[in-house]
């Protein structure tokens, strides 16, 4: 357990945040395959070329995260020239600056090689040129250079319908991030959740998908919803609908607009939870006193019951990466706490001892890490800890946060804030240290939110 | 003086808000029904809320019941048992200090007492449903004990 008071961040933690910051020459890291762009899933299509520089592209050089969070790296982005390059830049301006992880200096060159007398002057590490032409059809051309070396890291060029300009953006946005970090990027994705209006008592709840920044806010169902879960391999969603007198679990399908429900619970399913793989959901089942957690085939229907604790409840699992554990939120030792126990269902044991209660439990998708909420002394702290359950650190408080969701490469959590009487329900992000929280606007409030795998 | 007009008139659309927004939110006192000359219909939701109580409370965390809470669900067993045709639906309600997931549980827990208590004393199952709101249906809002208590509840309305 960590005491928390207006640091968020352990004494150990910052001890080695401290030790990453010594100065050190960039790490040369091996070549990163190139053209690492899917584009299916746009409206549209997206062709992808390598961009040829007088000789093959440098090697990337590299930070790692960790250091990064202490020492951002310092980035010069040009506008891409016109309306939409100049949008382009902003978004991308956006994503990266909104990690914390880079500083956004401003570019002059937009093409050919760039002077790097002056970037190296306001310290600028990379720089980013690239041009937007045409219209309906817009070819952008993009090359991320290592100022020090003087060499082109990468050279990409996307023709695509300008429609998907916010997308393009973003996927420049992932190859800088995996270029400069050497770990894939989060920002061609979107966050699923609850969007709240009306009455505190009685709230209009519908579910909602957004990108990441906050754009492209669309509301996909008219009646009530609850606890929605995006898959981690597909456009997929499943969520809980009130729509009926009975609660039921919807699996939609986005990019389709095919949903299927998926019923027979000898009992009132609660919240669904997908298995690493996208094929089997995890779900709570209320009956009697408590409710027992079962796995249930998506596409066969076919239901494992894997909790048996006579009347206890249990809820929020969620699976380790590799698929052999699940931790989840039970109350079999009186009060909520985390547990984690076989995929099967056998060998639970207690995971959470410190102060209050627990709940939300939720594995990284790399694995390290458990998020959670933990309820104590009438307030709410989000936090993570070891699978084993140590190393428990809070990253932020209030009132109420909860409902944390792991962005894809696990170094970011999307969690839903708010104020006593049901006020200011909003969705925020969270890096994993506790560092750069930050709001994402949506039209109405927010809870519950889920966050995509990247898009395909 | 115009800005105390405004207050006051605020307060008064506030309270007019909250009683019309759904027979479950604020404490039923049975006002609404005094304004019914003969009073509410017998059998009815109204007569429900004013005459006999329609909702019982529960502890932190807990889903006992209470003597109080019995008490209550004894009248109700009996109007029940009084009106054959009505059926109810009883909503189980948390405060706002658990997850949102764990109170959608905890609020069905407290539903299916409530609904096994009065099928203990009589009532038909087939003339009760139950359903969970976990912590998004808040009767009192703000915080403090004498808020989450007020939230934390099986209500029995008329369907």
């Amino acid at each position: 357990m960590v005491s928390t008071h207006e640091h968020y961040i352990g004494d150990r933690e910052a001890e080695a945040l401290a030790e990453a910051y010594v100065p050190r020459r960039l790490n040369r890291r091996a070549l990163l395959e190139g053209g690492v762009v899917a584009g299916a899933g746009l409206a549209g299509s997206l062709s992808v070329a390598p961009l040829a520089a007088r000789a093959a592209d440098a090697p990337a050089a590299e930070i790692t995260v960790d250091q990064a969070r202490t020492a951002p790296i310092p980035i010069a982005i040009p506008s891409f020239g016109g309306s939409v390059g100049q949008n382009i830049t902003q978004v991308l301006t956006n994503d990266l600056s909104g990690t914390g992880l880079f500083k956004v200096l401003p570019g002059s060159s937009m093409s050919g090689t760039p002077d790097f007398a002056p970037y190296k002057a306001m310290g600028a590490h990379a720089a980013v040129t690239g041009t937007a032409s045409g219209s309906g059809t817009i070819r952008l051309e993009f090359r991320l250079w290592d100022v020090l070396a003087g060499k082109q890291i990468q050279g990409t060029a996307y023709t695509t319908s300008e429609a998907n300009w916010r997308r393009i953006a973003h996927i420049i946005g992932d190859v800088i991030y995996q270029r400069m970090l050497g770990e894939k990027g989060y920002f061609d994705t979107r966050i699923g959740f609850i969007s709240r209006s009306g009455s505190v008592h009685q709230p209009r709840m519908r579910l909602a998908v957004m990108d990441q920044d906050g754009a492209n806010c669309r509301i996909l169902s008219s009646s009530q919803t609850k606890l929605p879960a995006f898959s981690p391999v597909r456009d997929q969603i499943a969520f809980l609908s009130y729509n009926s007198t009975v609660p039921r679990i919807y699996v939609f399908d986005l990019a389709t607009g095919r949903q299927h429900i998926i019923s027979d619970f000898n009992g009132v399913p609660l919240g669904p939870h997908y298995s690493p793989d996208g094929n089997t959901l995890l779900v709570p089942v209320a009956r009697g006193s408590g409710s027992e957690l079962y796995s249930v085939n998506i596409a066969s229907g076919a239901k494992r019951q894997l909790t048996s604790s006579g009347g206890a409840i249990n809820v929020s699992p969620s699976f380790s990466p590799d698929g052999s554990q699940i931790v989840f939120n039970s109350d079999r030792g009186g009060a909520p706490e985390l547990y984690i126990m076989s995929a099967g269902g056998g060998n639970a044991r207690r995971l959470s001892y410190g102060s209050g209660h627990y709940g939300d439990s939720v594995w990284s998708p790399r694995g390290d890490l458990i998020g959670f909420t933990r309820i104590s002394g009438g307030a709410f702290s989000l936090g993570v800890m070891n699978p084993d359950g140590t190393g428990e650190r809070i990253m932020t408080q209030g009132y109420t946060v909860e409902s944390p969701s792991f962005c894809p490469n696990g170094r970011v959590l999307a969690f839903c804030r708010s104020a006593s009487g049901g006020a200011a329900y909003g969705i925020r992000t969270i890096d994993i240290t506790g560092f750069h929280e930050r709001g994402i606007p949506t039209p109405e409030g927010g809870s519950s939110p889920t966050w995509s795998p990247l898009n395909v | 003086m115009r800005l105390k007009l405004l207050g006051a008139l605020g307060v008064a659309a506030l309270l007019a808000g909250c009683a019309n927004d759904h027979p479950n939110t604020g404490i039923a006192t049975g006002e609404g029904a005094a304004v019914q000359p003969s009073g509410p219909v017998p059998g009815s939701e109204a007569d429900l809320v004013a005459n006999v109580g329609d909702r019982v409370f529960f502890a932190l965390n807990q889903s006992g019941l209470t003597s109080d809470a019995k008490a209550t669900l004894d009248k109700q067993s009996d109007w029940l048992a009084k009106y054959p045709q009505v059926s109810v639906q009883i909503a189980g309600n948390c405060d706002d200090r658990g997850t949102e997931e764990y109170n959608l549980a905890l609020g069905q827990r407290r539903a299916n007492a409530a609904r096994d208590y009065l099928a203990a004393k009589g009532t038909t199952s087939s003339r009760m449903t139950t359903i969970s709101y976990g912590k998004d249906r808040p009767t009192a809002t703000g915080e403090g004990e004498d808020v989450w208590a007020q939230n934390r509840n099986a209500i029995t309305s008329v369907q």
